[in-house]
C-alpha cells in the first residue's frame, strides 16, 4: 500500500481550557475522494486549519506528501502543493474573475517576484488563467468585475482558484454551503470531473452529495475521531447513527 | 537623597497628569476600537479653557469644572456627528480624529495666539510644603492626590456602577454584550464624551506645571499612546501603572540622561508591542 | 488617466515657469513635486499595502540630516553624500520594517508614529551632531552638469526629472506582477498566505521601498530649502503627508499627487486670503474621510461616471 499522501498523527489543539482538536489520526491516500463529517463544532474547520497551516498544533504530526509540515507556515504548504478553499469567501473582491485566477497562479511562480512588466497583459498567465476558468465554467466571465458575479460563481471561483494552484492534496471546506439546488449540482459535477491525480479531503454538510462522492469518510465529533472507513463501512457504523439522529 | 525624593514627587505628578489622558484613550479605545488622535487636542483645549476661565477672575476649581464640560461636550458632537457616521470602519474613525486634530489645534492658535501661557496654581495649593527638611511643591503633591481620586472615581465607575458593567462587558467581547442588549450606541457617546472631559481636565489640571502651548497636542499624544500601549489598551489598571512607570522613567531620564530621555520613553512601548502585543495589563491586543 | 491628458500634463508641467509670472510660483511648484514624491512614497505603504503609517516625515529627515551632516562635516561631495543618504535611510527603514511589520493596523500605525517620534526626539537633542533645534544650515545645493540650480527654473527643471523618475518607477513597480501582490495582500492577507505567498517579505519589501523613495524626496527637500530642522520631522509633518495621500486617492497613481498640490496650495496660497488655512485643510480631510474615501481621485470618477451616464 503506497504512503498516504496526507497523514495526520494523534493531533492535538486547546484553546485555553478547551480542547478542540483530540489526539486525531487520519490519512488520505493519492486520489482519494476522503470526507470529513460530524455535527456543528466537531472541530472540522479547526482540522482543517491545523493541516493548511493557518493555526498551530499543540502536538502530533501532519506529513504532506512524506514531508514533516508540522512547523511550517501556511505559504510553505501551499508551496509544498497544498490548497484549500475556505467555508467564508475570500476572494479579491476589487478585481475580476480573471485576476483573481491570476493571482492564484502567481502563488507558486517565480514570476510573482518581477517588479516591471505588466500584470494585466502577462500573456502565458491569461491564457493560462482563462483554461482554469473554463474548467470551472467561468470562462466567457472572466472579464467580469466580481461584484457582478453570483453567490454560486462566486464559489465556483473558489474552487477555480484551488485548481490553479496546481495541488497534490485539496481541502474544500463546505463547497455547497449556502447554493442552490441548481448552484450545488454544477459544483458537484466540477467536483467528480476533477482529476484523481489531486487527492481531494472535504468536508460537507449535504449528506446526499458528499457520500455520492466519497470513497472514504473520517466522523469526527467534539474534535475526536469516532469512526473511519470506507463509505458503506461508516454508514453502517452504529456510533454514526448515534451521533446524527441523537441530536 | 533629597534630589531622589523631589524627582519622585515630580514622577508621580507628572504620572497623575499622564493618567488622566491616558485612562480616557484607553477606555475609548477599549470599548470603540478608535484610536483616538484627537486626544493630545482635548488635553491641550482643556487646558486653554480652563485658563481662559481664570484669566476672567474664576477660581481654579471652576476652570476644571469648565474644562470638562466643553470638551466633555466637543467629544460628544465629534462622536455624534462624525465617527459614528464612520462606525465599523476603523481605519477611517482613526483618520477622522486625525483632522479633528489638525482643526482644534489651529483653532487655538487662532483663539489663544502662538505664545505659551503659563497658568499659575490656585493660591492655596502655592508654594511648598516643608516635610523632612525638604520643601516640595504643594501643587504637584495636590496633582497626585488628585489623579488618585479620578483613578478612584473611574474604578468605582467600572466596578460598581450599572454602566461601568455594561463598559467593562463590552470591552471583554463586544458582540456578547451587544447580544445580551447593552446599548452600543449610547454607550459609545457616553464613554467618548467622558475620555475627552478626562483629557481636558488633565490640561488644566497640568497646565501649572506644563503651562499651555500651540504643540502641546503633539507633545501629549505620543506619550499617551506609549502609556496606553505598554500599560495594555482597554485596561485602566494598565492606564495607571503605565502613566506613573512612564512619569518616573520621563522624570527621572530628564535628569539623568537629557539627550535621551525622550527616546528611552519610546523603548518600553517598542520592545511590549515586539514582544507582548497586549502590553502588561491589557485584554486587547494592540 | 489617458494618453491625451497625460501628454497635456506633461507639456504644461514643462512650460509651467514660461507660464507663471516670476520665481514664486515656480518655487511654489518645486515644492509641490517634493511633497508629492513624500506623499506618492507614503502611498505605496498606505495605499496599495493596507498599511498606515504615521512616521513617513522620519524618511525626510534622515536622508536630509544624513547628507547635510556629510557635506558639512565631513566635506563630502553632493553627489557621494546624497547617495550615502539614500543607501542608509534605505538600510534603517529596512530595519525598522523588521520591527513595524510583526504588528498590522493600530499598532503598526503607532510603532511608525513611535519611530518618527524618536527620530524627531534625535534630532531634538542630539545636538552636537544635528545642531538640535537650530538644525544644520548654510547648505549648498548641487550642480550637476553645471547647472546652477540656484536659479529658480532650473531648479523647478531638475525637480521635475527627479519627480518623473519616481513617479515612474512607482507606476511600473505597481503594475508589474510584483505590484499585483502587493495589492492582494491589502485586500486578502489570509487567501494571500493560502496561495503560497511570503505576505511579511512582500511588505517588508514594500516597506523598504517606501523608506527609499521618501530619501529621495528628503533629498530633494534639503537642497531646495538648504536648510533642515527637527520641525520638518514632526508628527504634524508625517500627518500631514497621511493627509496628502488620503485625500488625494491612496491606492491610486496621482492621488498622492494631487493631495500634495492640494496642501501645499492651501499652505501657501490660501494662506494669503485665509489665516487658518490649516482648519480649512482639516475640515476638507474630515469630510473627504466621511463623504469620499477614495479621495479626490475617486470624487472625480463620480463625476465623470454621473456625467457621461447623464448624456
Amino acid at each position: 500500500m503506497m504512503n498516504p499522501i496526507l497523514q495526520v498523527s494523534n493531533l492535538t489543539k486547546s484553546f485555553g481550557g478547551l480542547q478542540v482538536t483530540k489526539g486525531v489520526n487520519l490519512s488520505v491516500h493519492t486520489g482519494e475522494r476522503h470526507l470529513l463529517i460530524g455535527p456543528n463544532g466537531a472541530g472540522k474547520t479547526t482540522l482543517f486549519n491545523l493541516i493548511s497551516g493557518d493555526l498551530a498544533s499543540d502536538s502530533g504530526s501532519i506529513t504532506l506528501a512524506g514531508k514533516n509540515v508540522t512547523k511550517l507556515s501556511t505559504a510553505r504548504r501551499a508551496q509544498l502543493d497544498l490548497a484549500r478553499t475556505y467555508q467564508i469567501l475570500t476572494l479579491f473582491g476589487k478585481d475580476n474573475l480573471l485576476s483573481n485566477v491570476k493571482l492564484a497562479l502567481l502563488g507558486k511562480m517565480p514570476l510573482r517576484w518581477k517588479c516591471w512588466g505588466s500584470f494585466l497583459s502577462e500573456a502565458a498567465l491569461d491564457q493560462k488563467a482563462l483554461s482554469v476558468l473554463d474548467m470551472v465554467g467561468l470562462g466567457s466571465k472572466a472579464y467580469l468585475p466580481l461584484e457582478q458575479t453570483s453567490y454560486g460563481e462566486k464559489r465556483r471561483l473558489e474552487i477555480a482558484m484551488a485548481l490553479a494552484q496546481n495541488p497534490q492534496i485539496l481541502l474544500l471546506d463546505e463547497p455547497l454551503a449556502g447554493l442552490s439546488t441548481e448552484e450545488r449540482e454544477t459544483i458537484t459535477q466540477l467536483l467528480k470531473q476533477i482529476d484523481r491525480k489531486i487527492t481531494i479531503l472535504m468536508i460537507e454538510h449535504d449528506m446526499e452529495v458528499a457520500l455520492a462522492f466519497a470513497d472514504r469518510i473520517t466522523l469526527l465529533h467534539y474534535g475526536e475521531v469516532i469512526t473511519s472507513g470506507t463509505r458503506q463501512e461508516v454508514v453502517n457504523d452504529p456510533r454514526t447513527k448515534e451521533i446524527y439522529l441523537g441530536q | 537623597m533629597s534630589f531622589w525624593l523631589i524627582q519622585s514627587l515630580n514622577s508621580l505628578a507628572l504620572g497623575g497628569v499622564l493618567f488622566t489622558l491616558a485612562a480616557g484613550f484607553s477606555l475609548i479605545f477599549g470599548l470603540m476600537r478608535i484610536a483616538n488622535l484627537s486626544h493630545g487636542a482635548y488635553f491641550m483645549l482643556g487646558a486653554y479653557v480652563g485658563l481662559s476661565v481664570i484669566e476672567a477672575g474664576h477660581s481654579f476649581f471652576l476652570a476644571i469644572l469648565a474644562a470638562a464640560v466643553a470638551i466633555g461636550i466637543l467629544g460628544c458632537i465629534v462622536e455624534r456627528i462624525i465617527l459614528r457616521r464612520l462606525a465599523g470602519n476603523s481605519l477611517s474613525q482613526v483618520l477622522a480624529t486625525l483632522g479633528v486634530a489638525f482643526v482644534i489645534a489651529d483653532c487655538s492658535l487662532w483663539f489663544w495666539g502662538g505664545d505659551p501661557r503659563p497658568v499659575s496654581a490656585p493660591s492655596f495649593l502655592a508654594g511648598g510644603v516643608q516635610i523632612f527638611g525638604l520643601t516640595f511643591p504643594l501643587y504637584r503633591i495636590a496633582l497626585v492626590v488628585f489623579s488618585i481620586f479620578v483613578a478612584i472615581g473611574l474604578w468605582a465607575l467600572l466596578d460598581k456602577t450599572k454602566l461601568g458593567v455594561m463598559i467593562r462587558a463590552s470591552v471583554d467581547d463586544r458582540q456578547m454584550a451587544q447580544g445580551v442588549g447593552v446599548p452600543a450606541t449610547k454607550l459609545f457617546s457616553i464613554v467618548f464624551c467622558l475620555g475627552a472631559a478626562l483629557a481636558g481636565v488633565g490640561g488644566i489640571a497640568a497646565a501649572p506645571i506644563l503651562s499651555v502651548y500651540p504643540g502641546l497636542d503633539a507633545d501629549m499624544l505620543p506619550i499617551a499612546l506609549v502609556v496606553v500601549i505598554l500599560g495594555g489598551l482597554g485596561s485602566l489598571l494598565g492606564a495607571f501603572i503605565g502613566s506613573f512607570l512612564i512619569g518616573f522613567i520621563y522624570s527621572f531620564g530628564q535628569v539623568l540622561f537629557p539627550d535621551l530621555a525622550y527616546i528611552i520613553l519610546f523603548l518600553p512601548m517598542l520592545i511590549i508591542l515586539a514582544v507582548r502585543p497586549r502590553g502588561l495589563f491589557g485584554k486587547i491586543s494592540a | 488617466m489617458n494618453r491625451i491628458t497625460s501628454v497635456i500634463a506633461l507639456a504644461l508641467l514643462l512650460a509651467l515657469p514660461l507660464l507663471t509670472g516670476g520665481t514664486y510660483y515656480t518655487n511654489l511648484a518645486s515644492q509641490i513635486l517634493i511633497a508629492a514624491i513624500f506623499a506618492m512614497s507614503l502611498n505605496l505603504l498606505v495605499g496599495y499595502a493596507g498599511l498606515t503609517s504615521l512616521g513617513h516625515a522620519g524618511y525626510l529627515g534622515l536622508a536630509a540630516y544624513i547628507s547635510s551632516w556629510l557635506m558639512v562635516k565631513l566635506g563630502w561631495s553632493h553627489a557621494s553624500s546624497a547617495a550615502m543618504a539614500i543607501v542608509g535611510t534605505t538600510v534603517i527603514a529596512g530595519i525598522f520594517g523588521l520591527i513595524a511589520l510583526r504588528a498590522t493596523g493600530i499598532s503598526f500605525l503607532m510603532i511608525t508614529l513611535a519611530f518618527g517620534q524618536i527620530l524627531w526626539g534625535l534630532a531634538y537633542r542630539w545636538a552636537s551632531v544635528t545642531g538640535g533645534d537650530n538644525g544644520i544650515s548654510g547648505l549648498t545645493r548641487p550642480s550637476p552638469f553645471g547647472l546652477d540650480l540656484g536659479e529658480a527654473n532650473i531648479f523647478y527643471y531638475c525637480t521635475l526629472f527627479v519627480f518623473l523618475l519616481v513617479l515612474l518607477a512607482i507606476t511600473i513597480l505597481v503594475r508589474s506582477p510584483f505590484g499585483a501582490t502587493i495589492r492582494g495582500t491589502k485586500d486578502q492577507p489570509r487567501r494571500m498566505n493560502a496561495l503560497g505567498f511570503n505576505v511579511w517579505l512582500i511588505r517588508w519589501i514594500t516597506f523598504t521601498a517606501c523608506g527609499f523613495f521618501g530619501s529621495i524626496g528628503g533629498i530633494m527637500y534639503v537642497y531646495y530649502h538648504q536648510f533642515i530642522s527637527p520641525h520638518s520631522l514632526s508628527l504634524a509633518n508625517s500627518a500631514e503627508m497621511l493627509l496628502m495621500v488620503i485625500a488625494g486617492g491612496a491606492g491610486t497613481l496621482l492621488g498622492p499627487v494631487i493631495g500634495a498640490a492640494l496642501v501645499m496650495l492651501l499652505k501657501n496660497v490660501a494662506s494669503q486670503y485665509v489665516d487658518h488655512w490649516v482648519t480649512l485643510l482639516g475640515l476638507v480631510f474630515i469630510f473627504i474621510v466621511m463623504f469620499i474615501p477614495g479621495g479626490i481621485v475617486a470624487g472625480f470618477d463620480r463625476i465623470k461616471s454621473a456625467l457621461t451616464s447623464a448624456k
